[in-house]
């Protein structure tokens, strides 16, 4: 270290405000995820908890509360580790103040007004990326801000090496980038609607393999960033092995982007595709499981601090919730075993062994960490700290086990047949759903403790920031600027450090100008889309139908993909056809049967049953836990848009003739005035038919008719 | 499945970016050493200037 006297030296000081303020952030939004998540758990073990009303169904709350888990509480947790790491690391102030406050304010206004949105209905209709399209193009313009102040401060870093967290921050920027953007492509209808761009088995491909990777480049390389910074400043003591953590890197982000397509397992996605996705999901096995050994060797010979300070305890049992998730994942993608899990709640359970054990817990390791650092004292209460990590920990346990229980116990008896007679042993899909209600409960109350647990950090954490010392002066470091190491050549040293950063840079504004060439020609042309014969667009009516039933979020629950099973053929009928969704803009195959698959629902049932069972699913399913949707039946059909949307499918290769958008609100009317007259025999006002009910049944019994049942073999 | 034309090429060119940050990054001798940056993360926020007014 050179002397403090060094006049080479330059003094600075980092912007820790900015961090302060994620960290609040951090905590707000992290109580309203946990809070929305106990809520909806409870409205599966019990559908009184729907409440009858419209913003609070489970199918609108459901999406609320992955994307302020995912984008709100974690993404605020990262943005407030990577500032206060990335300044630290590179002896650098943050690029520019002001854009960090626009960068904060500009997320935070983003989730506010997009949780507004999908409590209203306005919903895209793709998991993990609801928002509509005016909030996806200030997600990406604030993405870019973020980007832009970490390139610059990185640009500026008085310190030669890029340590290793760094890299994955940087991995974590531009591949979110690249794929929100490509998965948010849509023609907008109005202000708050659009279509994908992509279309059924299509749009399933793109859309996994931006879902998956929001899990890997959203909530696992930002966090292993942090992991790499944290534990060791933490423990006080170097990473286990900086060779291994470099390697841990890059194999890392050569495999993840190519895993998506084990969500998609069995569906009507080629079977080389499903199998690619297969491998690299199992390949992933390897350097997650070096990742986690490498975090937890870095404790080697300190337990016994592990065991006593919340910091390490948090950090941790991250880890190795890290390592359990990314065990079970790649289990998760093999076939045979994805043909049991999958749809089922052992995935439901997967996912929350990743987002509360390790999103949470690492989150808290860094809370606890930062926040004594960045107000200048002590924390409240150690004691406070690991009653938090027990309950926590219960309540996690309580969810993942409860999930395995239910999912098995689901998966299996929709697979049971009767040897003797080769039937369903449980043909009604409702039995399976009576069975692992309990788990439900179970699962409720695991979130309540999961929940209570974050409200202890929140309460230990600002008693912490109300009890620091007040006007404390901001650290002021010193460091010597990186041209003075030089040996010689300096100007070309910082040369080939820009380099990388302009590079990378360039290179995907690159990417994306060329994939929207590619893009448009083919949403332009009709032979693009592959067609089938009996495969027609949807009627005006259908698809007015078919936006209620994305804007009720019915894909949470009810998958449209029959998987050719035997067990889901004697189930639900024939195997669904990439070829039957060609026009579904966007495709709704879903992930979770919390209600069986309707891919085959169209004229299973009279229109009547349809409009009972809305009204109150009870009347016509005993023991359904699906919520009452009295709303449909007030809300009225906003005809006159129909030619707009039909109009947007035509320009996105849906073959709409002239005439048919010209009749569309006619037609539409039509088909509304005939569904009516059938209903009005049973004494259902004829006042109906503009109603919102009279469309939705329309979709519905239109859905996986066009393939005919009975012309196979 | 067209939307592999498009997946397929973007996935690659990810993949070559980072290919080519990685090549950049260690003609820039970012991958020598592998010993002391995982120490010197440790003495970063030791302030050297109120040490030296110790």
């Amino acid at each position: 270290m050179s002397s403090p006297h060094n006049e080479n030296l330059e003094t600075f000081s980092y912007d820790d405000k900015i961090v302060k303020l994620f960290v609040y952030a951090t905590l707000f939004w992290g109580f309203v995820a946990m809070l929305l998540g106990v809520t909806i758990a409870f409205q599966l073990a019990d559908w009184k908890v729907n409440m009858g009303l419209e913003w609070m169904t489970f199918g609108r709350l459901r999406p609320l509360h992955t994307n302020a888990a995912i984008f709100a509480f974690a993404g605020n947790g990262i943005f407030a580790g990577t500032y206060y790491s990335l300044q630290r690391l590179c002896k650098a102030r943050l690029f520019n103040d002001f854009l960090g406050r626009i960068h904060f304010w500009g997320w935070q206004l983003i989730i506010l007004l997009g949780a507004v949105s999908l409590m209203l209905g306005f919903s895209t209709g793709k998991e993990y990326a609801e928002l509509e399209w005016p909030f996806d193009i200030a997600i990406a313009a604030v993405w870019v801000i973020f980007g832009v102040n970490f390139f610059g401060t990185l640009k500026r870093r008085r310190e030669k090496h890029i340590y290793v967290a760094i890299w994955f921050y940087i991995a974590t920027i531009l591949t979110v980038a690249v794929l929100h953007i490509v998965n948010s492509l849509a023609l907008p209808v109005d202000l708050m609607k659009s279509y994908s761009v992509f279309a059924g088995a299509q749009d399933a491909l793109i859309q996994w393999w931006y879902g998956h990777n929001a899990v890997a480049f959203f909530l696992t390389t930002p966090f292993l960033g942090l992991m790499y910074y944290f534990i060791p400043k933490a423990i006080n003591r170097p990473v286990y092995s900086y060779r291994l953590s470099i390697i841990h890197f890059w194999s890392l982000v050569f495999i993840y982007i190519w895993a998506g397509p084990h969500h998609l397992l069995y569906t009507a996605l080629p079977e080389w595709l499903q199998t690619l996705g297969m491998v690299f999901s199992v390949s992933l096995w390897a350097p997650s499981w070096g990742g986690m050994i490498n975090g937890l060797l870095t404790l080697r010979g300190a337990w016994d601090r592990v065991r006593r300070e919340p910091v390490l305890k948090f950090l941790a049992s991250a880890v190795t919730f890290y390592g359990m998730a990314t065990f079970e994942g790649p289990l998760l993608a093999i076939k045979s075993v994805n043909a049991l899990g999958h749809f089922t709640d052992w995935i439901v359970g997967h996912v929350h062994s990743g987002t509360i054990g390790w999103n949470y817990f690492m989150i808290a390791g860094v809370l606890y960490y930062m926040v004594p650092k960045l107000w200048k004292t002590q924390i409240y209460s150690e004691r406070l700290g690991n009653i938090q990590f027990w309950t926590g920990t219960i309540g996690l346990l309580l969810y993942i086990v409860s999930m395995w229980v239910a999912g098995i116990t689901q998966g299996s008896m929709w697979q049971a047949i009767d040897p003797s007679t080769g039937n369903l042993l449980y043909p009604n899909f409702v039995e399976t759903i009576v069975r692992i209600v309990p788990m439900y409960w179970v699962r409720a109350f695991g979130g309540v403790f999961v929940l209570f647990s974050f409200i202890i950090m929140i309460y230990n954490l600002m008693k912490t920031i109300v009890n620091a010392p007040k006007d404390v002066k901001e650290d002021v470091f010193q460091a010597p600027p990186l041209n003075f190491k030089s040996d010689g050549h300096d100007s070309g040293h910082r040369k080939l450090e820009g380099l990388p950063l302009i590079f990378s840079v360039l290179s995907v504004l690159a990417i994306l100008v060329g994939s929207a060439i590619e893009i448009l020609p083919s949403l332009m042309a009709d032979d693009f889309i592959e067609k089938k014969e009996d495969v027609s667009p949807y009627t005006p009516l259908e698809l007015l139908g078919r936006d209620i039933y994305i804007k009720e979020g019915c894909y949470v629950c009810h998958s449209q993909m029959v998987r050719p099973m035997v067990a889901e053929k004697l189930r639900y009928g024939k195997p669904s056809m990439a070829a039957e969704s060609v026009y579904d803009h966007p495709f709704q195959w879903g992930s979770r049967r919390i209600g069986p698959d309707i891919a085959r629902v169209g004229g299973k049932y009279p229109n009547m049953w349809h409009y009972k069972h809305m009204l109150d699913p009870r009347a016509v399913t005993p023991d359904s836990i699906m919520p009452e949707y009295p709303w449909l039946f007030k809300n009225k059909v906003n005809f006159k848009l129909i030619q707009k949307k039909m109009e947007v499918m035509t320009a996105l290769g849906v073959p709409y003739s002239a005439e048919e958008i010209d009749k569309g609100y006619e037609t539409a009317r039509e088909q509304a005035n005939e569904i009516t007259e059938g209903l009005a025999e049973f004494g259902v006002s004829m006042d109906m038919q503009d109603k919102e009910i009279i469309a939705l049944i329309a979709y519905l019994q239109r859905i996986g008719t066009d393939i005919g049942q009975e012309d196979e073999e | 499945m067209n939307a592999l034309y498009i997946m397929i090429p973007i996935s690659v060119l990810l993949g070559s970016v980072f290919i080519a940050i990685f090549i950049l990054a260690a003609k820039d001798d970012q991958f020598e050493d592998l010993t002391t940056p995982a120490y010197r993360i440790l003495t970063d926020d030791i302030n050297e200037i109120e040490r030296g007014n110790e």
